[in-house]
């Protein structure tokens, strides 16, 4: 069962379509998985009532041999800052512990409609607020590579979508929605060894994701391989009228043709010399060469690139998110929803300090300084400065579009770290390095994607990112799924 | 080169405008009052400007309330395009340049009735800017004779309104059916000079909204609220600081709080005081205003731009996408009361006050022209009649003319049955009180059984004033005898005596010939 578990969707599917597996057999098997691996601390609330009954329901289904896609059945997991019906949503936070949204998220929306199976909300940064998932008030969620009982250290999942990333990677669940924003989806997706998608901002509905940065926020995708990703960004991609900022362009289903009918003849993939920054890891720089290498072997044209505003990226990125923070985090009142301290004495000491106990000190620091970067007398300084930084990173990118087709990087300029070096450095400065490599691709609003390559000599998966133009997801997986096959890396699922 | 040293020298004996300007204010000591107006006016939808959550004023508390309203997480909003298209024709009806884009914005401030900690609104590059309205300013009784003024608007935004805290003893509820119900910030420039101009203004405002139906103005409702700027100087010196009376709830009140805020300033500054920027209320009960909580005073909103909405486009001109069409939006727009106005004069002869009394009301403007569809009336008889004799029947029946619904068939008739001299104009006061009492008969048959019919047979009137003249020799001796002032009595006695039936005109006649012999 484990070997099924880690197996990809379409396998699954066939495996229900031919009676060899039922639903609810599977989600019983993917459930005791979880509790076995509980101590990754992956999931912040499990939804077993909620899976068994929809299991039973898809069992039905498949028995009448009519499943409502190729997702219908498949245990998936979401990140607990989408909006669930009836299931908590915490973020993470104190703020939210008690929240149970009486609504759906359009992503999850879609993905129930199609017949997937949530078994849990996943562990994450308190309101997806850093980059290793260890600011949670649900406690941190562990790297299941070289992972010791024994020992209290262990490796960072990565984050902020860290527990979903462990959900997928443990051969848990196939599939799991994360957010990224300055590349919470790709980071533990890179670190867990998985392939992360961020889609181009607009292909996806952000309705019902509880923003971080809404001019950014996208829903990632976590899976284990490209055509899995393709199968879930197929189902919950395109036009929605409740998110003002989707693009109404319709979408077209990818279809990826198969590995032996892949070509990158000719393909254009530039790499821009900026990535390659002081930090970068002597092997994860190693691994972006022999990958460039493989690829220029195999008919493709490298080329290298400037993009002269990478660096600025980070310091735009952390004023334009502190002031969008500030700004969402002010509905957080204790009035309406959410965490309310026992508080008379007036209106304003209940918001006081119903929003001191509620958010944690990352929280309150942005919200703090974001303020600070929107007071009128500081505005053009910080924000509007910001903006213009903005872009000229958007314009970095347009410009290399005119030599190159996709770009290859680095996602992370290491592999995991270790939890007790990892929180050496404030939440701040590890976001600065952390998000150096997936941070531009939000500020252009364009698409990444993140797959492993292979293992580190800690025995820690190496991955690289690929990176296109807007709506280039066809292109930007179809390569994806051509290194996938090349490099053949090994999952670590059977746990 | 003479002319030179011509223009020269002119140049230098006469001092300039300005200068000229300041000369003349040393003697004159007067005070002069700044007045600007900013109007919220609820945009008439049946849903929210970014739910669908409806907007219906008398549904209990907290029934109006999306998930998006109440601010809950993940939420996001979508603009009604209704309210695009409102804010659009008002923008057209007062004159602005419409935007081809514009923008939201984020204010932030933490009340309880904002639920998400900030309003939507458009601060930086709004739906509309640089409008004009002419207007007529005339209070009767205030004014001798109607003036035309003008003020500029600034701007035209699109925003959310706030829900409602309310105050028990040891409590506050929250109400938030109105959290999120569509407003147009109307911003006009400071261009008035007192309360009666605004009040004027106001009433022009109401009268635009109403006939392009973007707005209710239900003022009682918070429909349309009010908040006035106000500062007063003296000429030639720079504008005085001012201050803001917030949510003025009616016509009259935004005359009278404007009133008593520039005589409360002027007393201040007489004896040698400071006006202090603050925002103040109007209280309605003892005509005064006074200063609201220090909460109000200026504070750093943060504004910011809406990351959820996208830039608004419009299409007009060469562009054919938008959220609305505007140039077809203008070709759809009726006639403007200031239109209306002309026209009465025009092609039908009234004068400037009837014109202007008859568009601020609605129903005479509607008994006017219902009137005048089926029959060839005289304009001015039939404004005339309207505003003195069916006002004055109104008047002492202590009805607003909106409450009454008269039907202008029934007015026309009565109209031309002056205008053929077949009664008087006293007798049709009569044939309206009977009407709106509810009368249901037409006015010929009341003016019939009645026996209104008025007198024009010769004869008889000669015989009716004959008997006048009989019966009031020392009258009439005083009238002979040079005091011709008298002869106005005698007519007077003459209408009664026929009770109100007969031609005054012809008796006028008879009379003097008779008096003559």
């Amino acid at each position: 069962m484990d070997k099924l578990l880690s197996a990809n969707i379409k396998t699954v599917f066939q495996f229900l379509i031919d009676g060899r597996i039922t639903v609810s057999e599977l989600i019983s098997n993917t459930l005791e998985k979880a509790h076995r691996l509980k101590k990754y601390n992956a999931f912040i609330t499990l939804t077993e009532n909620e899976a068994q009954q929809r299991a039973q329901q898809s069992t039905q289904r498949y028995k009448i041999k009519k499943p409502l896609s190729e997702l219908d059945g498949i245990p998936i997991a979401i990140k607990d800052n989408f909006c669930t019906s009836n299931i908590k949503t915490t973020c993470a936070s104190r703020m939210l512990s008690n929240f149970i949204p009486t609504y759906n998220a359009t992503v999850y929306e879609r993905l129930i409609t199609a017949g997937a199976i949530l078994i849990g909300k996943t562990n994450l940064d308190q309101f997806a607020m850093g980059s290793g998932t260890v600011d949670s008030v649900s406690g941190p969620a562990k790297n299941h590579w070289m992972y010791n009982e024994n020992n209290d250290n262990f490796y960072i999942s990565g984050g902020s979508s860290g527990g979903s990333a462990i959900s997928v990677a443990t051969g848990t669940c196939f599939a799991a929605i994360g957010s990224d924003t300055g590349g919470s989806t790709r980071n533990p997706a890179s670190y867990c060894g998985l392939v992360g998608l961020k889609p181009t901002y607009g292909l996806v509905s952000r309705y019902g994701l509880i923003p971080l940065v809404n001019s950014m926020d996208v829903p990632g995708i976590l899976t284990r391989t490209v055509d899995d990703c393709v199968v879930v960004l197929n189902c919950v991609a395109g036009f929605d009228p409740k998110d003002s900022t989707s693009l109404t362009k319709p979408y077209r289903k990818i279809r990826l043709p198969s590995v032996n009918k892949l070509s990158i003849k000719n393909l254009k993939v530039g790499i821009p010399n900026e990535y390659h920054c002081e930090h970068l890891d002597e092997e994860v720089l190693d691994v972006w060469n022999e990958v460039a290498k493989l690829l220029e072997c195999n008919g493709a044209k490298i080329q290298q690139v400037s993009m002269p505003h990478t660096e600025y990226s980070i310091v735009c990125y952390s004023i334009l998110n502190q002031c969008e923070v500030a700004s969402n985090m002010a509905r957080y009142d204790g009035i309406e929803y959410g965490f309310r301290a026992k508080e008379d004495a007036s209106t304003e000491k209940l918001f006081a300090t119903s929003r001191s106990l509620g958010f944690n000190e990352v929280v309150r620091n942005r919200i703090l300084t974001g303020n600070y970067f929107l007071l009128t007398r500081n505005y053009d300084k910080y924000f509007n400065q910001a903006l213009r930084v903005r872009r000229l990173i958007v314009q970095d990118f347009d410009e290399v579009w005119e030599n190159v087709q996709l770009l290859l990087t680095p996602t992370t300029l290491t592999t995991a770290p270790l939890y007790e070096d990892f929180v050496q450095k404030t939440n701040r400065d590890q976001c600065a390095l952390q998000d150096y490599c997936t941070q531009p691709a939000n500020m252009a609003g364009i698409p990444a994607v993140t797959l492993p390559i292979k293992l580190s000599s800690k025995g820690m998966p190496i991955s690289l990112q690929i990176m296109g133009k807007n709506l280039s997801e066809p292109m930007l997986l179809a390569l994806a799924k051509y290194i996938e096959n090349a490099v053949q890396f090994k999952h670590c699922t059977e746990i | 080169m003479l002319k030179n040293l011509c223009r020269h020298v002119s140049k230098d004996y006469y001092p300039s405008l300005e200068l000229r300007r300041s000369i003349t204010n040393k003697s004159d000591n007067k005070w002069t009052s700044v007045v600007g107006l900013e109007v919220h006016a609820q945009i008439n939808t049946v849903s929210k400007l970014f739910s669908g959550a409806p907007t219906n004023f008398s549904s209990p508390v907290n029934t109006n309330v999306s998930f998006f309203d109440c601010s809950i997480p993940g939420t996001l909003p979508v603009l009604n395009e209704k309210c695009v298209e409102y804010g659009v024709l008002t923008a057209l009806a007062l004159n602005c340049r419409v935007n081809p884009v514009s923008t939201f914005d984020r204010k932030h401030y933490f009340y309880a009735d904002i639920p998400s900690g900030y309003q939507i609104t458009q601060q930086r590059h709004p739906l509309a800017n640089d409008g004009k309205l002419e207007f007529q300013v005339f209070t009767p009784g205030f004014h001798k004779t109607p003036y035309r003024t003008q003020v500029r608007i600034k701007q035209l935004q699109l925003e959310q309104d706030s829900g409602k805290t309310l105050h028990d003893v040891d409590r506050s509820l929250v109400d938030l059916n109105r959290a999120g119900v569509p407003l147009m910030e109307l911003v006009f420039e400071p261009d008035l000079k007192d309360g009666e101009e605004a009040a004027a203004l106001l009433k022009e405002l109401i009268t635009i909204l109403q006939r392009i139906g973007t707005c209710s103005c239900k003022m009682e409702e918070g429909a349309l609220r009010v908040d006035a700027n106000v500062s007063v100087h003296k000429k030639g010196d720079p504008l005085g600081v001012r201050t803001e009376t917030k949510n003025i709830g009616s016509v009259r009140g935004v005359a009278g709080a404007i009133r008593y805020e520039i005589d409360r300033q002027i007393k201040i500054k007489e004896s040698g005081g400071e006006i202090e920027n603050e925002t103040r209320a109007w209280d309605a009960v003892n005509k005064t205003t006074v200063a609201m909580r220090d909460k109000e005073r200026q504070q750093d909103y943060r504004y910011m731009p809406e990351p959820n909405l996208p830039p608004l486009h419009l299409a007009m001109g060469p562009v054919e996408h938008g959220c609305v069409n505007v140039d077809d939006l203008r070709k759809s727009l009726p006639e403007l009361p200031e239109e209306t106005r002309s026209r009465l004069r025009d092609d039908f002869g009234l004068n400037l006050e009837q014109s202007i009394i008859l568009v601020n009301e609605k129903s005479f403007l509607e008994l006017f022209e219902g009137a005048c569809r089926s029959r060839k009336l005289q304009g001015k008889l039939l404004a005339n009649l309207l505003i003195n004799e069916y006002t004055n029947v109104l008047h002492k029946m202590d009805l607003e003319p909106s409450q009454v619904t008269f039907d202008s068939e029934y007015f026309g008739e009565i109209v031309e049955l002056v205008q053929t001299g077949q009664i008087s104009r006293n007798i049709a006061k009569l044939v309206l009180d009977e009407i709106i009492h509810g009368n249901h008969k037409n006015p010929l048959q009341i003016i019939k059984e009645n026996n209104w019919m008025q007198i024009t047979d010769e004869n008889e009137l000669i015989k009716l004033c004959q008997n006048v003249i009989e019966e009031n020799e020392k009258i009439v001796t005083q009238y002979k005898s040079g005091k011709t002032k008298v002869f106005k009595a005698l007519l007077g006695l003459v209408a009664t005596k026929s009770k109100q039936r007969a031609n005054m005109a012809k008796c006028d006649r008879i009379l003097k010939e008779l008096l003559s012999k």
